[in-house]
């Protein structure tokens, strides 16, 4: 379970991104998390993997505080967790197959372990066939399912993705909000953000709204 | 696990190697660099090292041990001991004063004089021979042999000796000051690789930490990269040496034929040389450590 207790985020300059939020999620649980841009939803979404800490309040995953980890703890908070970052945070200097295999290489996964799980998150995401190409070769909508791959490849138990269907047409997006539930039907707690209303109109899950840093009743 | 842990460290050594060789020419500026500083210091021990031998080859050092008027019989066995004890000392002969003054007296060209002289004034003596590594601790020995009460004085039997012991000691500490000042330089360049090599990885660094990455991990290749330049700077300053003394060998040959002599200069010993590369590695490692610790923390994912 994640929550998070009157967290607040002022940022260096004095901007208040995040002003006493008040939350909880469930193990297994989809939410997603919408409002304007600028509303706070990148920064909620990086609190929860420590990559911005609040200036005050608690966040907690399976009862652990997150606000108040060692930096050398960190990098095992962010192993549990996989992240579809809004702006993608690819390597372009490598290939597919390699930019997936580097969560795997971070958590010492054997060689030829990593590379059968490298190719079964390459095959939900359907990019099977692309594994030596170069992401500069990717449409956006590959790149998004790219990214995607990343973030599943070494299984978490938390899935965050950042406006995933940020710049993608309505069909597109719709196939992927369909991979991310079937994800959380196999028991991953999704964290899904987007500005685009008209992608939640008949969703079951719940809907978090953000505006100017609180979260609206 | 120990498979696992060596297979991971051998792919980041293997990812290393590929990265030196995907940027041979500035890889090999910068091991050519550091090659050049460090076999400065190497080439001067060398050459001391010879300068040491030949000085050894010529003249077993000799040393008078002058004993005080007053000694007594056990003073002297007591003192014996001590000398035959000592491994750096190959001969002892003990020369008592009236051995001495008859031997001054044949040399003298004044043998009146001293045949008049009241009673004896010269002192009990041992002339000892040194073995060739004691050249290097004469002085220490001398300090030593000093500081016993029943000796007065200690005197190297040619001031050509203890000139040469000297001038060694100005040697190893001028190799010593020039290796300090060739380590800072490979340091430093090994500093500035790193630095530049952070620069152009901003990217992956701040990918992996986003993404779990212990610092460890991300310091790893960098880490590699800088003992292996090292190691590669040591290989290259060990060559260098080698290729001076065989030229300066060369001319030897040509000029000492003339004196109708024979004389070679030895080399770097393979342990020392084993030694050499030991350290540069050392220093490649240390400079990208320092390196890596002022940069890395930088790099703070957004
Ligand atoms: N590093 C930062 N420093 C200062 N202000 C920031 C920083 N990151 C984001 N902000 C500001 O915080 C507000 C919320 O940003 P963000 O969480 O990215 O919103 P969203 O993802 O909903 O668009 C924005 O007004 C943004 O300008
Ligand atoms: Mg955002």
């Amino acid at each position: 379970m994640i929550t998070f207790k009157n967290v607040s985020k002022r940022y260096p300059n004095g901007y208040i991104a995040l002003n006493n939020i008040n939350l909880s999620i469930n193990v297994g649980e989809m939410v997603f998390l919408t409002g304007h841009s600028g509303a706070g939803k990148s920064t909620l979404l990086k609190s929860i993997a420590a990559i911005e800490r609040p200036t005050s309040g608690i966040i907690t995953i399976s009862g652990q505080n997150i606000a108040q980890l060692k930096s050398s703890a960190i990098p095992f908070l962010r192993r549990k967790i996989g992240i579809v970052f809004q702006d993608h945070k690819l390597l372009f200097d490598r290939s597919i197959f390699d930019n997936i295999l580097l969560p795997l290489q971070i958590s010492n996964f054997d060689t030829q372990t990593a590379a059968s799980r490298v190719r079964a998150a390459l095959d939900k995401v359907g990019l099977l066939k692309k594994e030596k190409a170069m992401p500069i070769t990717l449409s956006g909508g590959e790149r998004q399912r790219l990214c995607i791959a990343r973030a599943i490849v070494h299984r978490p138990a938390i899935l965050i993705a950042d406006e995933p269907t940020g710049n993608l047409d309505i069909a597109y997006a719709r196939d992927i909000m369909a991979m991310f539930t079937s994800f959380n039907q196999v028991g991953v707690t999704v964290i899904i953000s987007t500005h685009d209303a008209s992608l939640l109109e008949n969703t079951q899950h719940r809907i978090l709204s953000l505006a100017q840093g609180s979260l609206l009743a | 696990m120990i498979r696992v842990w060596l297979a991971q460290h051998w792919f980041v050594f293997m990812a290393t190697f590929k990265r030196l060789l995907a940027t041979p020419i500035t890889s090999l500026l910068s091991v050519i660099i550091m090659g050049v500083a460090l076999s400065v210091p190497v080439s001067i021990y060398v050459l001391v090292e010879n300068l040491q031998a030949i000085a050894n080859e010529r003249n077993s050092p000799q040393m008078s041990i002058f004993l005080r008027n007053d000694a007594k019989q056990a003073d002297v066995d007591r003192i014996r001991q001590d000398l035959e004890q000592n491994p750096q000392i190959i001969e002892l002969e003990f020369v008592t004063k009236d051995v001495a003054l008859q031997q001054l007296l044949e040399k003298s060209e004044l043998p009146d004089i001293a045949m008049n002289l009241p009673r004896n004034p010269l002192p009990d003596a041992f002339v000892i021979t040194l073995n060739e590594n004691a050249l290097e601790n004469l002085k220490q020995l001398q300090e030593d042999l000093k500081g016993k009460p029943e000796i007065k004085y200690v005197q190297f039997d040619s001031a050509w000796i203890e000139r040469f012991s000297a001038l060694l000691e100005l040697g190893h500490s001028i190799i010593l000051m020039i290796t300090m000042i060739s380590s800072i330089a490979i340091i430093a360049v090994m500093f500035n690789t790193i630095r530049l090599q952070i620069a152009t990885k901003h990217d992956e660094i701040e990918i992996s930490k986003l993404i779990g990455a212990t610092d460890s991990f991300i310091r790893r290749p960098f880490l590699y990269f800088g003992a292996l330049q090292g190691l590669a700077a040591g290989a290259i300053a060990w060559l260098i040496v080698l290729l001076l003394i065989h030229l300066i060998n060369e001319q030897l040959i040509v000029f000492l034929r003339f004196y109708e002599m024979e004389f070679l200069l030895g080399s770097l010993s393979t342990e020392n040389g084993l030694s050499l590369l030991f350290f540069s590695t050392w220093l490649g490692w240390l400079g990208a450590r320092l390196s890596v610790s002022n940069h890395l923390w930088r790099i703070e994912p957004q």
